[in-house]
Parts: structure tokens; sequence; C-alpha cells
């Protein structure tokens, strides 16, 4: 519902919003160029009568004087028979230029506020700034929700890609957008006068004056006295006209002089609504506030970025929806596939599961998790496929999954089987599953089989409970599951490095020529070879196999190399594959960025984590530190003289002071021990670290994750404020698992 | 049928003689190119001594922008009667074409038609322009004091 509220203004009024907010930023710029020419006000200036005076004595013709918002005095007189306007010194009074509008500004203003459509136009503009408020207040509750929460609405943004540029830059731009749109709306309804804006009230017009000689200027008593910051504008009687009077306009309200007497004949302080109209009007257009209107310029002009942003990832989403061919109705089909997918990704894996047991001969329906029906006629089973939004809430499609599970009569009489896809580096992985999964025990549904998680799209896990679910139905399924492929290439072995052999862990660090990445205009068209970081994933394709497998990357693309570290798994294809592999071989390969897992730049120093081969993206963290901020490097393996993987390299770098502490632990030897020992032993020097700013970053196995996480719980607990949840959650304590 | 006939004829025969003390008077004002939001014209007659008399035209719907016509305000004393006789406002470069009925005691006695002008962000122009309203000056245009470029009526 949220997201349909953000999604449908944003198509709708896309284009009409940005064009509001590209004019508007222009137009923003105004007011500090005008200010930038007009000399500031000193105690030497002149009070408003003195001024007047001056100008009278320079043009005798003179109809107006006006103080713009910038500051300028501008007089309108009559040279002869042609009108004319020019700036003044306001010190002196004399002329400093000819003045007029910029037909440029006039053009943007009535764009922006009408579209050159008149009331209609402003009326299509208000719904413009409307459609602005909707999306803003709908995506600050959506980031809210995103990031686990309102206290986290600055916390560090999870994601990647453009998904993450339209958080970032949302949540700081949506006060902006809030107030120009709001301010639009009532300047908007003030025109059409359903709002006051205490233009009505006016000081009542003098038609009985004195009609003696007038009086000069300069001795006027309201003008004497007055400052010229408080001094708005004065109309000077018709000349020759003893009826007529002046008109004073101040910061504070409007009055009729009597030319004669000089008396104020009436006067009208401005009424409330008149000082909340000034006001807002200078909010919205930043005159006489000049650095708040290029603050509201420079975040209008994040729109036309918003907007694309935003699309792109609607229209990546909506094409990631998949068509599933034979998908019968769910009244008919003997097997029903629910979905909760909030970016729509847990769809394919759907599909694949529709398709297989399509082929088996099932009739089998898939749909979103919110169309649960009360009852299945002929259903024999039953799989949810559902994703966790944020802190463990429903998807986009299972939002009212549960209220519908509650509302059920009774419980199925087929068996259910649910399973969750997530990421493990956000808190909470997959519990909205859980929560589904005991939501369904509750209502006494049975299990098909245990409930499973797959985390981060892994092809293999699917493929794995796939056999289970198979065997639990009593039949074989092989579910290979291909996310929609990325373009892959081609790259050559330069060089291997072994180790390991004889700990039984046979490991390699394998060197691919790279080849440079094109120039970004390329790469945004998908050209040329993407560039990559350490830490990100490359994906290789084994010969004849369609899934790919992941490993971290321990180069930079920079460097011109693709460096991986390899572990060979007993039956491994990908493993077995690449350990064959002589330099000049060929692997086909595709880059998936893994943002998640990156040096933070603010980060005082870093503290790095690894066994095994999860030293592999860690080496190239410090590789690639070339403005040597402190980094620590802890790593565990079996036995020095077989698997101490880039030991070269680590004297190199300490050496250097691209590393500036090196902790190793060995398993295999006298002293046995692992990386969270050496954790442990240093708790004085980490706590320290972590208390000043460090980030910590933890790459290997599940199980050495672990218990790296639990010995940093040690090291951290004589700590009050600091925990290894709290540094998750402020992207301080980062982990690569697998 | 007849009977509705008869009496239309009747009634045009009462309304007829009434329309004979006044002549339809064509208004036309040019703008010229100020280049800003469009005008504000208060069309007005005033008599021989300058006395206000009454409002012909008013060209802009939004009474409260009204209060920067100074001059037709001022002569009318702040409650000019126009209702039935406003019309949208101009923008510049544009032509206002209006015919209003004058009665034919005011043609040819002194009557003058004034105008005040207006706009958004630009000076406030009063006696704008003024034209005898007589036989002599119909369709002579006089050019205005700042916005209107020519401005002529035709009796």
């Amino acid at each position: 519902m949220l997201r349909k509220l953000h999604k449908i203004p944003g198509l709708i009024a896309g284009l009409l919003v940005c064009v509001l907010a590209i004019t508007g930023g222009i137009l923003s710029v105004m007011p500090a160029l005008e200010r930038a020419g007009v000399p500031a006000l000193s105690t030497a200036t002149p009070d408003t009568a003195v001024l007047a005076a001056n100008i009278v004595h320079n043009f005798p013709a003179a109809e107006q004087i006006k103080r713009l918002p910038s500051g300028k005095i501008i007089v309108y007189y009559f040279d002869g028979d042609s009108p004319r306007a020019v700036q003044v010194d306001p010190a002196t009074g004399t002329r400093r230029a000819d003045y007029s509008r910029s037909p440029f500004v006039l053009w943007m203003t009535e764009l922006h506020r009408s579209l050159f459509f008149n009331d209609n136009g402003r009326i299509v503009t208000a719904l413009g700034a409307l459609a602005m408020i909707i999306l803003s207040l709908s995506g600050l509750v959506l980031v809210a929700k995103r990031q686990g929460g309102w206290k986290n609405l600055f916390g560090p943004v999870k994601g990647s890609g453009l998904g993450k540029l339209h958080v970032g830059v949302g949540r700081i731009a949506v006060l902006a957008f809030l107030l120009s749109s709001a301010t639009a709306i009532y300047m908007t309804l003030a025109v059409f006068g359903i709002i006051s804006d205490g233009l009505d009230a006016q000081p009542d017009f003098p038609y009985d004056v004195n009609g003696g000689a007038p009086m000069a200027v300069a001795e006027l008593p309201p003008l004497q006295g007055l400052a010229l910051q408080d001094f708005r504008e004065l109309n000077f009687p018709y000349p020759g006209d003893p009826n007529d009077v002046f008109t004073l306009t101040t910061a504070s309200g409007s009055g009729y002089i009597d030319q004669s007497t000089g008396k104020i004949l009436s006067w009208l302080d401005n009424p409330p609504a008149r000082q909340v109209y000034e006001f807002i009007y200078m909010l919205h257009t930043g005159k006489s506030l000049w650095w708040l209107g290029l603050i509201l310029g420079a975040a209008s002009l994040s729109v036309p970025l918003m907007l694309g942003t935003g699309g792109i990832v609607w229209w990546r989403n909506r094409r990631l929806m998949p068509k599933i061919p034979h998908n019968v109705s769910a009244q008919r089909a003997d097997t029903i596939i629910l979905v909760g997918s909030e970016s729509n990704s847990t769809w394919g894996f759907a599909r694949t599961l529709h398709q297989e047991l399509t082929a088996k001969g099932h009739l089998v329906h898939t749909g979103p998790m919110n169309r649960l029906a009360p009852a299945y006629r002929h259903a024999e089973r039953m799989f949810l496929f559902t994703a966790t939004y944020g802190d463990g809430e429903a998807p986009a499609s299972a939002k009212g999954f549960l209220k519908r599970l509650h509302a059920l009569d009774r419980a199925f009489d087929f068996p259910v089987a649910v399973l969750g896809f997530g990421d493990r580096q956000f808190p909470k992985f997959c519990q909205y599953a859980l929560d589904v999964s005991a939501a369904l025990k509750q209502k006494g549904c049975t299990s098909l089989i245990k409930p499973e998680l797959i985390d981060r799209q892994s092809a293999q896990e699917f493929l794995r409970w796939g056999q289970e679910a198979g065997a639990a139905m009593g039949e074989e399924l092989e579910l290979h599951h291909v996310a929609a492929r990325p373009k892959t290439f081609r790259l050559a072995l330069v060089s291997r490095q072994d180790f390991g052999q004889e700990v039984q862990v046979p490991t390699a660090i394998l060197r691919f020529a790279y080849p440079r990445p094109r120039s970004w205009i390329a790469r945004c068209f998908g050209k040329g070879a993407p560039a990559f970081q350490a830490g990100d994933l490359v994906g290789v394709l084994p010969p004849h196999s369609t899934i790919p497998r992941y490993y971290s990357l321990a180069s930079n693309s920079s460097e011109g190399q693709l460096e991986i570290c390899v572990r060979k798994h007993p039956g491994g294809i990908c493993s077995s594959h690449l350990h064959s592999l002589k330099p000049g071989d060929e692997i086909e390969v595709f880059i998936k960025p893994n943002p998640a897992f990156r040096p933070a730049r603010k980060a005082r120093s870093i503290i790095l984590v690894g066994a095994g081969t999860g030293v592999g993206p860690l080496a190239g963290f410090i590789r690639g530190n070339s403005r040597k901020r402190p980094m620590h490097l802890y790593f565990g393996g079996r036995d020095p003289r077989s698997d101490f993987l880039y030991w070269d390299e680590i004297k190199t770098w300490l050496e250097d002071r691209r590393l500036h502490s090196a902790n190793v632990a060995f398993s295999r030897v006298l002293n046995r021990q692992y990386v969270q020992d050496r954790v442990l032993a240093d708790a004085d020097k980490l706590r320290d670290l972590i208390r000043n700013g460090a980030q910590i970053m933890v790459c290997g196995g599940r199980e050495m994750a672990a218990g790296v996480r639990q010995a940093l719980e040690t090291v951290l607990a004589p700590e009050e404020k600091l925990s290894t949840a709290q540094l998750k959650a402020e992207g301080r304590y980062l982990e690569d698992v697998y | 049928m007849k009977k509705t006939l008869a009496a239309l004829c009747l009634a045009t025969a009462l309304v007829v003689p009434g329309m004979a003390y006044a002549r339809p008077v064509t208004i036309t004002a040019q703008m010229n190119n100020y280049g800003g939001n469009r005008a504000y014209l208060a069309i007005y007659l005033v008599n021989a001594n300058g006395a206000y008399d009454h409002t012909l035209y008013v060209a802009g719907s939004r009474t409260r922008y009204y209060r920067h016509l100074t001059g037709w305000l001022r002569a009318s004393r702040g409650r000019p009667n126009i209702s039935g006789i406003t019309g949208a406002s101009v923008g510049s470069g544009r032509t206002l074409k209006v015919t209003v009925d004058i009665a034919d005691s005011l043609i040819n006695a002194g009557y003058q038609v004034r105008v005040d002008a207006a706009a958004e962000g630009f000076r406030e122009s009063p006696n704008e322009v003024t034209v005898p309203l007589d036989t002599r000056s119909s369709g002579r245009a006089q050019r205005g004091r700042g916005y209107i470029g020519s401005f002529k009526i035709n009796l």
C-alpha cells in the first residue's frame, strides 16, 4: 500500500515534479546573485527620509521608491514622457544602473508557477507539489521501515547501487522537498483566496485631505528615523493633485500620509495572516534569505536524480516479476506456491520450482502470499517462498499474509513447506520466514519439510533444498535455478601459488589478467569489463554448468589483475576445475558487486580477521591501502610451513606500513591456536581500537566467524556501550562468511 | 404561439425606446511588450471637473489586486460599482477590445475616459492614459505612459 503510494505519484507526476524542481533550482540562485550586487547597510547609511530627499533631488519626477528583498533601492520616475526605473545608491540616492526585471527570471518564474497556463497551470503545479508531499512522506516511512525503525533513519544504508543512492540522498533532501512543496501549496491557496494572505485588509483610503501646499519629503515625520531595512515602498502623490497622498509600506504595515501636513491619515499594521504569508513566501523563494534559497535549490536539483533512480529501481523490479507459464488457478492446482517478495528476486526461485513440478506432471499455482485463499480444493501441498523486509517485516507481496492466516477457520489439511530468502549480513536474517513458519505451526499446519533459509540467493542451497523437498514428496526434484545471468566474459590465468597440500587443505591463489576497465561512460552502457574492488564477488561458471560459484576478490580491478583464493573441496566441480588450471587457460566469469563488505571511508583503523581462504579479500584491502591507514590483521591457518597464505606479501606490507600489525594462529602445530584465541589475547589493544572508531571485517568459514564474534563479545564485555550487535548496526562490524 | 409572439413584440416595444439613449462604444487597448505578467486595467469615466463618474470596464478579476489601481480607487472613493463589467487581465503585447454602452448625454459633454494600469512586480500607473469622450477623439489612437502602446475609443 505504502509502496504504491510512493510509486504511483512518482510515475504520474514525475516529469511535472522534475520541471518544477529544475526551474525552482534555477530561480533559487537569484536571491544570492541579486544580493551579491548590493552593498551592506552600515550605520552611516541614512534613514528613509534622507534617502527620499536625495532621490527627489536627483529625480524630481520620482513616482515610486521601492526596496527589493535583496536590498536594492529602485526609483521609478518619468523622463519627460518615457517611464524609467533606476537602481540607486542607498547612501547618496544617485543612479547606479538602469533597472529592469530580467526577462529570463520572469519567464522562469512563470514556467515554475503556472507552466504558462495561468490559473489552470497554477492548479496543475499545486498538484505537482501535492504529489511531492505524498512522495516525500511515503518515502520517509519506507526508508524508516527499510532501516529497521525511525531511530536508524540516518544509520548506514544497506543494500547497493541505485536503491542505496535513492535512499541515501532522499532521506536528507526530503526535508527540503517537504518545505518547498508545502509552502508552494500554501501560496497557491493564497493566490486563489482559499487561505487569507492578509492582503484583503488594507488601510482605509483617505478621501479627505488637508489640501494645502505639499511638504518637502525629507520633513515627512513618518519617514524620519525609519531604518532602511524596515522600508519597503513609497508612492509619491500625483504631481499637481493636492488631493493625493503619499502611500508608505514598511516591514510592519502600510498607510497613507497627507502631503501637506505629513500626518498619517490611516495606517494598518500587517495582520497576522500577512506576516505568515511573508514568512512562508520567504521560505519558498529564499528572497531575503538567500542561503536558504541555495539549500532548497541544491536539494531540488536532486529531484531528477531521485526520479531517475526510483524509476530505474521500479522498472528493474517490474522486469524481474516473472511471467509464469502454465500457471493453474488456485482451486484446480494440486501444488500451491505462494511468494513473499520485496524486490521480486524470490519470484525467480518460485518459477524454477513451478517449471520443475509442471514438467513432472503437477498442476501448479503460483501467486503472491497476499492472495492466500481460505481453502484450496485440490491442493496436496503448499510452498511458501518468502524474503524478509527491513527489521524482520513482511515483504511487499506478503504484507497481509499473517492476518489472512489467522483468519482461517482451521489448518490446511495438506503439508506446507517454508523457504526463507535473505542475506546473513542483515540483522534478523530471514526473520519473516521464521515468523511465518511459527504461525503455521501455531495454526496446526503440518510441515512438508523443516523450514530452510537460503542465503544471498544461493543456487546451491536451493538445489539442496529441492532434493530434500523432492524426497519428502517421493519424487526427484532437480531445481537448477539460474538467476537472470549477467553477461560473462573470459579471463586467462596468469599465475598460481599453491599452499596447504601437506595439511589437507589444498589452496591456490589464482591470478588472472584483467583488462583495464573502460571509461565510466562505456561502463554505463554495459561495455567493457566492469571495475571491481577487493571484497566484491566473482561468479565463475565451470564448464557444462549453469550455476555460478562465487569467490571473494582479493584485488582491485585497477591493479590489472583479478585475484582469488580457492580451496579445493573434495568433489567440488568448480574448485576442482579452478585447481586444474594452468597459466594461459581461460575461465568464464562475471562480477557481482558486494558493497556490504568494504572498508568504510571514515573508519579510523581497520581490524581484519580471516582464516584460510578468507584472508583473500583482506589481503586485497591491505594491498589497496595506499593511504596507509592503520590496518591490523588476524590470520588463522593450519601450519605455517604449509598454508601460510600471502606470507611474503604480508612481510612486505608490514615493512611499507600498509599493514600495521599481523597476528597469526595455527591449529596443527604444537601450541595449537585458532584466530579467535589471538583476538582474545589482544583484548586490550582491540578494545582500544574499537573505542576509537575502528571497523572490524571478518571473512572466512561460518564456524570461524561465530567463534570470532563470541571472542569479540568477550573483548567488548567491559564496555557498556559497545557490543557486536551495536557495531553491526553501525556498519562497523562486517562479515563475509560462507 | 401567437400570444407569445404578441407578448414578445410588446416587450421589445417597451425596451427599445430606452436603448435609444445609450450607444455602444468600442474601447481598444493595445499593450506594450513590457515583458511582465498580465496587467490589470481599470477603465472609467470622469466628468469635466475630473470627478469620478462611473467605471466602464475592469480587466482582472481578483479584487485583492485592485489596490494597485490607485487613481481609480481614489477617484471612486474605494467603492466602484463593477458588477458585470470585469474580465480577464491583459497579457504583455496583447490587445483588449471591449464594447460598453455609454449614455448619449455623456458624449461630447466634457467627460473623459481614463485608464489605470498595474502588473505584478511592475510600477503602478494611475492615469495611464486619458481620452476625451467626444466625436473628435473617436478612433484616434493615443499612447499610454507605460503599459499601453495604443489606446482608442470608437463612438
